[in-house]
């Protein structure tokens, strides 16, 4: 019988298995950022510790750092945050992408741009959000401080293998429908936490026709759906995407790498735990209305009503929900007004979502109700941008262009959105006070963003679009 | 980290699901280096409101449940980031075992390495707990050798990985267990995939 991409990966990076315990499980990359690493440098420290191999480690600086007028930092605290991973790399020996450096970006769209996310790899960060590098066929998954520390000493974790699920996605998609939008989809029809225990691959004709950008944003948002990982199995669009990166290999190597990446992908015979499946014509761009990924409705829907549910927890979640972002139930989306709009996040930052939602606001002019700022993923994808004229663009139509971090996502730096307010933002999680205390959060694509940023609320993206995403 | 065992206190009902590391810890508290010092902020904007004057009816400031060990939530507890400081606050708080149906994969992680006891019991068993814990103060006992949580004279039993459990009745340190693997270690990376 034939085996999943999954099991591929998994059972070449077992360096320890024994029955009733969980794996000790090799890991090829780790990187790192200033939030959830202090601690375990710390604890290296204490116990008088090493980096055993700081070659496997790539640190950069983004959930703190300011968006404008670098490399001032106001808030102190942060600033020491930021001061102390760069003491630490530099104590340790691990390479450092530092604010202002060209290399430095989100630490989700660096590692792919760099070329460090290969298929096959056990990647780990201290952040839920590197299921993106799934997209690749890696297994990576977000990790805390403790396990931090843990591969910093031994380049491995114990790991209880997960269950295997597949979600296939069939059908073509519809014009206007973006991979933010299958996504928020799958996470809307099957639950927040569908995936707990499992690692997820995503497949069908709609996955492997989309560019690795948007497969980056699938995978993204696993976590959101509670998988442990997520992940798609390599193709030639996979291995287009990687040859010529600096850390790819190169030459006669890349080759061998090619035909080594290619044969991971899941065997046409291969099973799976549980296995789901949604229908493309199910698909419409999506809105989120609640205060968790899977409250979350197409465009052409209503706030829904609580008669919909029938369990009483369900029906008491929605009211928590609705109270928190002030919405009524059978409010229809395009009546919901905003008052920011993000485009940025380890989500949609990357250059194929800059285009996407320049296509959007090209010629028209941000409503005056509306503050609306673009936050490109890295420093890269900023200079690439704004050689293609798209800065410009934004900025003509009433966008501030930014410097590149994690920014309005998680609101850890001075990009807030005040208490009671809305924002129309193409990040991941739209839980209470995520984007600032007392904030609102609507999870969209950066088509839909900026077509709310020029109605002032929410549109149907596709009636206004000139050509498609 | 502390060996951990027996548990004996009222339990806090949290009768919630799906609550997000978020709500544990707000992101404005993540900027400390230190792994101490975040139960002051467990839970801040549901026990505070925008003056930082104390929300009366939320279960972590009424008076029953002080000095409370246990917290019975709904499906799905801790899920979202990866951010230990969530563990680290409920901890710090005074938290030792937290009761759930289920948990967010990242943070049951987390509990393991931090001495925290997540046990996974039955939908109606606790919702049971919260209805027993919201209508008067509920004692509880936990006791991890023996698996079992015991309140009102009903003893709940639960499963538990047990690398895990052995993990928090000694206490130990992972980091020093996996270095008596390093010969494993050292012939994997010999061998490994690298390109």
């Amino acid at each position: 019988m034939g085996k999943n991409i999954i099991e591929k990966v998994w059972d070449q990076h077992v360096v320890y298995h024994e029955d009733g315990k969980p794996d000790l499980l090799y890991i090829d990359l780790h990187l790192i950022h200033e939030v959830t690493s202090p601690q375990a440098f710390e604890g290296l420290r204490l116990n008088n510790r090493k980096v055993r191999r700081p070659d496997l480690c790539f640190a950069t600086m983004d959930h703190n750092v300011p968006t404008r007028n670098l490399p001032i930092i106001n808030d102190p605290i942060a600033k020491t945050q930021i001061n102390t991973l760069a003491k630490n790399c530099e104590e340790f020996g691990i390479q450092l992408a530092d604010m202002g450096h060209p290399d430095q970006g989100i630490v989700h769209v660096i590692g792919p741009q760099l070329g460090l996310t290969q298929p096959g790899k056990t990647i780990v960060c201290g952040d839920s959000h590197t299921s993106t590098h799934g997209a690749f066929g890696a297994i990576a998954f977000g990790i805390g401080t403790s396990e931090v520390e843990h591969v910093l000493s031994t380049q491995t974790l114990w790991q209880s293998k997960p269950k295997t699920m597949q979600i296939h996605v069939e059908g073509e998609l519809g014009f206007g429908v973006t991979a933010k939008d299958i996504i928020l989809a799958i996470i809307a029809k099957f639950g927040i936490d569908v995936g707990t225990g499992h690692i997820v691959e995503f497949t069908g004709d709609a996955i492997h026709k989309l560019s690795m950008e948007e497969r980056m944003t699938i995978c993204n948002m696993s976590i959101e759906a509670g998988a442990k990982a997520g992940l798609i199995s390599p193709d030639d669009i996979t291995v287009d995407y990687i040859k010529g990166r600096r850390y790819a290999p190169q030459g006669e190597k890349f080759e061998e790498a090619k035909q080594y990446w290619l044969s991971l992908a899941s065997d046409a015979d291969a099973t799976y735990d549980k296995t789901l499946v949604i229908q493309t014509s199910e698909i419409e761009p999506f809105v989120t209305w609640g205060t968790n990924p899977s409250m979350g409705s197409g465009i052409s829907k209503s706030v829904p009503y609580a008669s919909d549910f029938k369990d009483e927890s369900d029906k008491q979640s929605l009211q928590k929900a609705l109270t928190y972002m002030d919405l009524q139930e059978g409010t229809p989306l395009t009546d919901i007004e905003i008052q920011h709009v993000f485009i940025g996040s380890c989500t949609n930052s990357r250059l194929h979502d800059l285009r996407a939602a320049a296509a959007v606001i090209q010629g028209k002019h941000v409503h005056p109700n509306v503050r609306a700022i673009v936050v490109p993923g890295s420093y890269s994808v900023k200079k690439q941008a704004e050689e293609e004229g798209l800065d410009k663009i934004f900025i003509e139509a009433g966008f501030e262009w930014r410097e590149s971090g994690c920014s309005m996502c998680l609101a850890m730096n001075e990009d807030v959105v005040p208490a009671g307010e809305r924002c129309a933002s193409t990040s991941n999680r739209n839980f209470e006070g995520r984007q600032g205390a007392g904030s609102r959060t609507h999870l969209v694509s950066p088509p839909m963003a900026a077509a709310a940023a020029i109605a002032g609320h929410f549109v149907d993206v596709r009636e206004i679009m000139n050509v498609p995403v | 980290m502390e060996p951990i065992n027996v548990v004996k206190s009222v339990i806090t009902p949290l009768n919630r699901k799906n609550v997000d590391t978020d709500q544990i810890i707000s992101k404005e508290f993540l900027k400390r280096i230190e792994r101490t010092g975040f139960g002051q902020y467990v839970f801040y904007h549901w026990r505070f409101d925008q003056n930082g004057n104390p929300i009366e009816d939320f279960v972590l400031n009424q008076p029953q449940y002080k000095g409370s060990k246990i917290l019975v939530a709904h499906e799905n507890f801790g899920c979202g980031s990866s951010r230990e400081h969530a563990p680290w606050a409920i901890l710090d708080y005074g938290f030792n075992v937290v009761v759930a149906p289920s948990f967010a994969d990242i943070f049951h992680n987390n509990c393991f390495k931090n001495g925290i006891l997540p046990i996974e019991l039955k939908v109606p068993e606790i919702e049971e707990l919260l209805a027993k814990g919201e209508q008067s103060a509920l004692e509880a006992e936990v006791n991890l050798e023996a698996q079992t949580l015991t309140a009102d004279g009903k003893e709940y039993h639960f499963d538990i990985d047990p690398y895990y459990k052995e993990m928090l009745l000694n206490g130990w340190d992972e980091i020093a267990l996996t270095f008596k693997y390093e010969d494993a270690i050292e012939k994997f990376e010999a061998n490994r995939v690298a390109f």
